[in-house]
């Protein structure tokens, strides 16, 4: 059997990271670029916009990033085209983070007075003007703080691309356990390095939204 | 090529994916009292307690917050026994997912109890109430009703993300979805249902909780 | 051809009629004060106007635009009907020049640099040309509503719609604005005013509305109807405000 040292497992793991970090960058900004569609959607007043993107919401918000995970894996698989883990990773990695940001943003936009909606209007700007315009350069100071809370979930979201058997930072974890036999010790440094990589994040995140507090 | 969706292969596992559904529930439910039992102790212990003990809250509530559910799960069934404390996989479920909520309603109920004015706990203490009464009767009870729609939320993503318990083996709906999926090759069919499952357990959490806040806190 | 004409508007909200069958004339340069006690609805006719509010009945036709009509009108509409708010509504996000630049360059499409003349001009009318590059949080409530007005009259509207732009302010900073608003009315600027400054009704404006319950109660020039008011309605109402 090969022989494993401290520092070899730690240098397995740090490469994998490499991947943890890839897949929550691209989850997060393909996320943000589809949740912002979809808060335009949300917010139109078109009957028929608003109820799909409620639902499609409701879905991703309502059942388990697992589950979403295997439905991706598999269900693309049904129309005959090969799957690789990452695509499904990704893709559905992708939408659950959008739903979410669609949501926390959501509750930016209705933040902020009513008045400014009609104000514009009353300036004949149209609705993406109103919200190009007015609306979003004043919601987005708001949801900045959230949305980097956000980026923490997504991180540690992207540990569960590792049951589809996409090789990241938790996979990585348990086949080094696999081939070691030090489970303690492997976990531990796991647990660590995701610690490293979501808590400067968390902290970011708060003061953020202590900054905001202090300037209302 | 089209493929045909084929739910009726499923019929025959109906017992397996039910007893995964109730362990499914049984652990949501035990792991809600208990967790948010663990999280009013530490938001107690993290605001009126000694420093100390509010740093090792901190660290409790900081590490499980920033590393993933799923390695907080291996690190406990696989991890632990190295250091000499084997669990079955259902008790490691159960304690992990325990610790998990713990941790998040700790924040939560923290910050319930900073929004309570300082003079409620003076006019409390000036009514000649124990320190204890006065975290229970005034404290607690306003911070609970603040928070109870965060903690709400909190307690289903809690529940969606247990099925993450099926990877150490723990016989959760995931679990009982991913055996049928073994046996019958129906992948998509299986985990289509166990999603719509969690979906609508999710739904009617929420509806429960809702009426649940309506009763408790009716007195307003 | 009336600039503005409203035929039997009825509005409801819910159960609730706020509107039952209301007609106006306004023509180019009338100077119309609404009055009325608040639930009368007299802001939800003005909303009207501008199609901030749906109506359920009846026409209201403003510069020859249908407000009830197509979408794509609206905002034909909205660029030669301008509107001031009781709440200001301005931009906090921009500057005062980018307040007043927002509209002429996005809907309009005037160029940046005619756009900052134009607001200019429109800002020195009112008063403000030394606020350009002030924000909006550093000015009073009065020198806000200013620029709220400055910021309709850069899209050069035919109409000015008015919803109590002085109840939102302390008492020392209303006849700033008013003074802005006479100076318009001077110019020939047609205007609707929502007020219950009745002395300003009465000095400057060349028609009166006395909203009731709904409906146009009485109406006629100003100085008229306030020196001899016909329904006990509008009696007891200028008694009590007077």
């Amino acid at each position: 059997m090969l022989k494993f040292s401290f520092w070899d497992i730690l240098s397995n793991l740090l490469i994998a990271t490499e991947w943890t970090i890839i897949l929550s960058l691209i989850a997060f900004f393909c996320g943000g670029i589809v949740g912002l569609i979809l808060l335009f959607m949300r917010t139109s007043g078109v009957k028929p916009l608003e109820w799909f993107t409620k639902s499609y919401i409701e879905f991703f918000q309502g059942t388990p990033l697992l589950m979403q995970l295997f439905l991706f894996f598999f269900g693309i698989a049904l129309f005959g085209v090969e799957v690789s883990p990452w695509m499904a990773a990704t893709l559905a990695l992708t939408l659950w983070t959008s739903a979410f940001l669609t949501e926390i943003w959501r509750g930016c936009v209705e933040s902020i007075p009513k008045g400014q909606w009609e104000a514009s209007a009353t300036l004949a700007l149209t609705y993406i003007e109103q919200m190009r315009y007015v609306i979003l350069p004043q919601a987005a100071r708001i949801a900045i703080a959230p949305t980097v809370g956000f980026s923490v979930q997504v991180v540690k979201g992207t540990a569960l691309a590792s049951i589809i058997g996409f090789v990241e930072l938790t996979k990585a974890g348990t086949m080094l356990n696999n081939a070691t036999f030090r489970p303690f010790l492997v976990y531990s440094l796991v647990a660590a390095i995701y610690f490293c990589l979501c808590f400067p994040l968390s902290w970011f995140a708060k003061k953020l939204e202590g900054r905001l507090n202090a300037a209302r | 090529m089209l493929y045909k969706l084929e739910f009726g292969d499923l019929l025959p596992y109906w017992d397996v994916l039910l007893q995964g559904l109730v362990f499914t529930i049984v652990l949501t439910v035990v792991s809600t009292v208990a967790g948010i039992a663990v999280g009013t102790a530490g938001a107690s212990a993290r605001t009126f307690g000694p420093a100390w003990l509010g740093r090792v809250v901190v660290v409790y509530v900081e590490l499980i917050r920033n590393t993933p559910f799923i390695v907080q799960l291996f690190f406990i069934f696989f991890g632990l026994p190295a250091a000499g404390v084997t669990l079955s996989e259902t008790t490691a479920a159960f304690i992990a997912m325990v610790i998990n909520l713990g941790a998040y309603s700790t924040e939560i109920i923290r910050a319930g109890i900073q929004a309570i004015p300082k003079g409620h706990i003076e006019a409390g203490v000036s009514l000649a109430m124990s320190k204890w009464e006065v975290l229970r009767h005034i404290v607690l009870n306003q911070a609970f009703r603040k928070i109870y729609p965060a903690l709400s939320s909190q307690i289903i993503i809690v529940m969606l993300g247990s099925s993450v318990v099926s990877q150490i083996s723990a016989q959760d709906l995931t679990y009982a979805a991913n055996f049928v999926a073994s046996r019958n090759f129906r992948n998509f069919e299986v985990y289509l249902l166990a999603a719509l499952a969690y979906l609508l357990l999710a739904m009617l959490t929420r509806s429960l909780l809702r009426g649940l806040g309506r009763i408790i806190f009716k007195a307003e | 051809m009336p600039l503005v004409s409203i035929r039997d508007v009825r509005k409801s909200f819910g159960a609730l009629e706020v509107l039952k069958g209301v007609s106006l004339e306004v023509e180019k340069g009338d100077v119309v004060a609404i009055i009325g006690r608040s639930g009368s609805g007299k802001s939800t006719l003005l909303r009207c106007i501008n199609g901030l509010e749906a109506y359920q009945s009846g026409a209201i036709l403003a510069d020859g635009i249908e407000v009830g009509g197509l979408h794509a009108n609206l905002r034909e509409l909205r660029r030669h009907v301008g509107m001031v708010f009781q709440q200001f509504n301005l931009f906090p996000h921009l500057t005062v020049a980018g307040n007043v630049m927002l509209a002429q360059t996005v809907v309009n499409k005037t160029p940046k640099k005619e756009a900052r003349e134009i607001a200019a001009e429109v800002l020195a009318k009112v008063g403000l040309s030394e606020k350009m590059d002030a924000w909006p949080s550093q000015l009073s409530g009065g020198q806000q509503q200013r620029v709220a007005i400055a910021r309709s009259l850069a899209m050069r509207p035919k109409v000015l719609l008015c919803d109590e732009i002085t109840s939102a302010l302390d008492p020392e900073l209303v006849n700033e604005v008013l003074r802005v608003v006479e100076q318009l009315a001077k110019e020939g600027m047609t205007l609707i005013l929502v007020t219950h400054e009745m002395r300003f009704a009465r000095d400057v404006g060349t028609k009166l509305v006395f909203m009731h319950h709904g409906r146009v109660h009485e109406q006629g020039a100003p100085k008229e109807v306030f020196a001899a008011p016909k329904t006990p309605e509008l009696q007891q109402f200028v008694g009590s405000v007077a």
